[in-house]
């Protein structure tokens, strides 16, 4: 539909204009308005920015270059002996390792298969690119939390990670908060009131 | 007949003259504020101005029993909402955190009388449709427990709402977006509405409301989270005093694992919409005809 309607603009210019600087001048914006509509086009595919908290890190984690900075960079995959030993990868640890998502070359950043480098307040597109349903569910808000104003005001999406240790991401049993009182009690013996 | 005692006109006499030291004496006793409490017109016939009074009233009152200031809204239902509720079975893992958020942000009694407007039931694995072997009492060291699936039920806030219809006072209504709400100053306490509800929805103050004043939350609304008394009913409003502000209720922002969601039927961008739309989605008691705002969904 959009060649269609190009080629009976193109028709019209050509056919109505028939002074030839004037029908230069025509196309050319024709031509400028059109690379402009494509260009943001374009933009559209691209992962739009989600009110998201800071990042859940490990205290005194962040920035990673503070310590791999002067670090000779190992590309080779092995079991980290020295250091973070306390990960234990239980995410597809046949599969992957740490440069997987880290990037090697920027430890404050993470790496996307293609390439691309992302920053940790980005975490959901490296997720999204194994977990493309759950990715689309949190995107619009069915998967995941989110809190604050769902309208007229600040709202804040609840990364991947703030819910999932990424490298060990299944939910961890928790402690239930106490049960109701019984009717026949007057005093709830689980609460101590 | 002359050896009648108590004849009509002695029978009279003496009612009359009780009847009128009883008014007397009522209106002695009775402060002006009782006075113009027990005179309150029912809160949809309340002019703005009348409104402002009891508004004023009660803050006046509440600043004296709670020893604080409560602003109370009243803030009505916005044109072209409907409020729709989703709750993910496949993830709700039953730590009752939404009970205790609930708690915090809607003042309700906290003990002798505990009232709860979430309940979350228990049910074995594969028995979603038989509520009979529901438990709601259950206190593991952890959950969820294999084997079992865990259902919060509250207030459905009804399309067909039966606690409306059976309210002798019609002190319980439907709100133009939805909510089912109950005017506490109106609400004379029968329970009819309790026994209406197939969802056992709402709770009764059978004594007078225990909250501990530090934990009170002073931004209320007067069909919401405004301290009740003894003898009416109370229920779950989707934190109207929260929802008509655009804010999230406090369930949702409570639940540690997103199994909550909320949002706007009519506005076919959100969330609810989308998992009406996407997800395997079912209301409890669908048969019963009372058409909840509350839908329960699959998101596995």
């Amino acid at each position: 539909m959009l060649f269609g309607a190009c080629v009976l603009i193109l028709f019209k210019i050509t056919s109505v204009l028939q002074n030839k600087p004037m029908r230069r001048a025509a196309l050319l914006s024709f031509f400028v308005i059109l690379s402009v509509f494509c260009w943001s086009l374009d933009g559209r595919g691209k992962e739009e920015d989600f009110p998201v908290p800071r990042p859940p890190f490990s205290e005194g984690i962040f920035p990673c270059s503070s310590c791999h900075a002067g670090m000779e960079v190992n590309t080779k995959r092995r079991e980290l002996k020295e250091e973070h030993t306390n990960i234990q990868l239980k995410h597809g640890s046949i599969s992957r390792w740490c440069l997987d998502c880290h990037d090697a070359a920027n430890r404050d950043m993470l790496r996307l298969v293609n390439g691309d480098r992302i920053d940790f307040s980005h975490s959901y597109e490296l997720c999204g690119q194994c977990h493309g349903p759950t990715y689309r569910d949190w995107k619009v808000g069915v998967h995941g939390k989110r809190i604050g104003y769902f309208e007229g005001g600040p709202r804040t999406y609840f990364l991947c990670v703030n819910c999932h240790n990424p490298h060990d991401p299944k939910f961890k049993p928790i402690k239930p908060e106490p049960p109701p009182f019984k009717p026949l009690y007057r005093y709830n013996p689980a609460a101590g009131k | 007949m002359a050896d009648k005692r108590f004849t009509r006109r002695d029978f009279l006499k003496i009612a009359s003259v009780a009847t009128l030291s009883g008014v007397g004496l009522s209106g002695i006793s009775c402060k002006k504020a009782d006075l113009e409490e027990f005179l309150q017109k029912h809160y949809l016939e309340m002019t703005d101005e009348e409104k402002k009074q009891t508004i004023k009233r009660l803050e006046e009152k509440y600043l004296k029993k709670y020893g604080k200031k409560f602003t109370i809204s009243t803030q009505g239902a916005k044109p072209g909402t409907l409020w729709g509720y989703g709750l993910d079975l496949s993830r709700c893992i039953g730590c009752r955190r939404c009970v205790y958020g609930c708690v915090k942000e809607n003042n309700p009694s906290r003990y002798n009388p505990q009232l709860h407007w979430i309940r979350v039931v228990r049910l074995p694995e594969g028995s979603l449709i038989n509520l009979e072997k529901t438990e709601h009492y259950y206190n593991p060291p952890l959950v969820p427990e294999p084997g079992y699936v865990y259902m919060p039920v509250q207030c459905q806030h009804c399309e067909n709402p039966p606690c409306v219809k059976v309210c002798p006072v019609r002190a319980t209504w439907k709100e133009p977006d939805g909510l089912v709400v109950v005017d506490y100053n109106w609400c004379i306490g029968c329970r009819y509405c309790i026994a209406a509800c197939p969802y056992k929805g709402r709770v009764f103050n059978w004594a007078e409301p225990n909250i501990p004043p530090e934990e009170l939350n002073t931004a209320v609304h007067y069909l919401g989270n405004r301290p009740r008394y003894k003898n009416v009913v109370d229920k779950c409003t989707f934190c109207v005093q929260r929802v008509r502000q655009g804010r999230y209720p406090a369930c949702v922002e409570a639940c540690p694992t997103g199994t909550r969601k909320f949002g706007n039927l009519l506005d076919p961008n959100s969330e609810i919409r989308y998992l009406i739309d996407h997800k395997r989605v079912f209301r409890l008691k669908e048969d019963l005809n009372t058409e909840p705002k509350f839908y329960y969904f699959f998101g596995l």
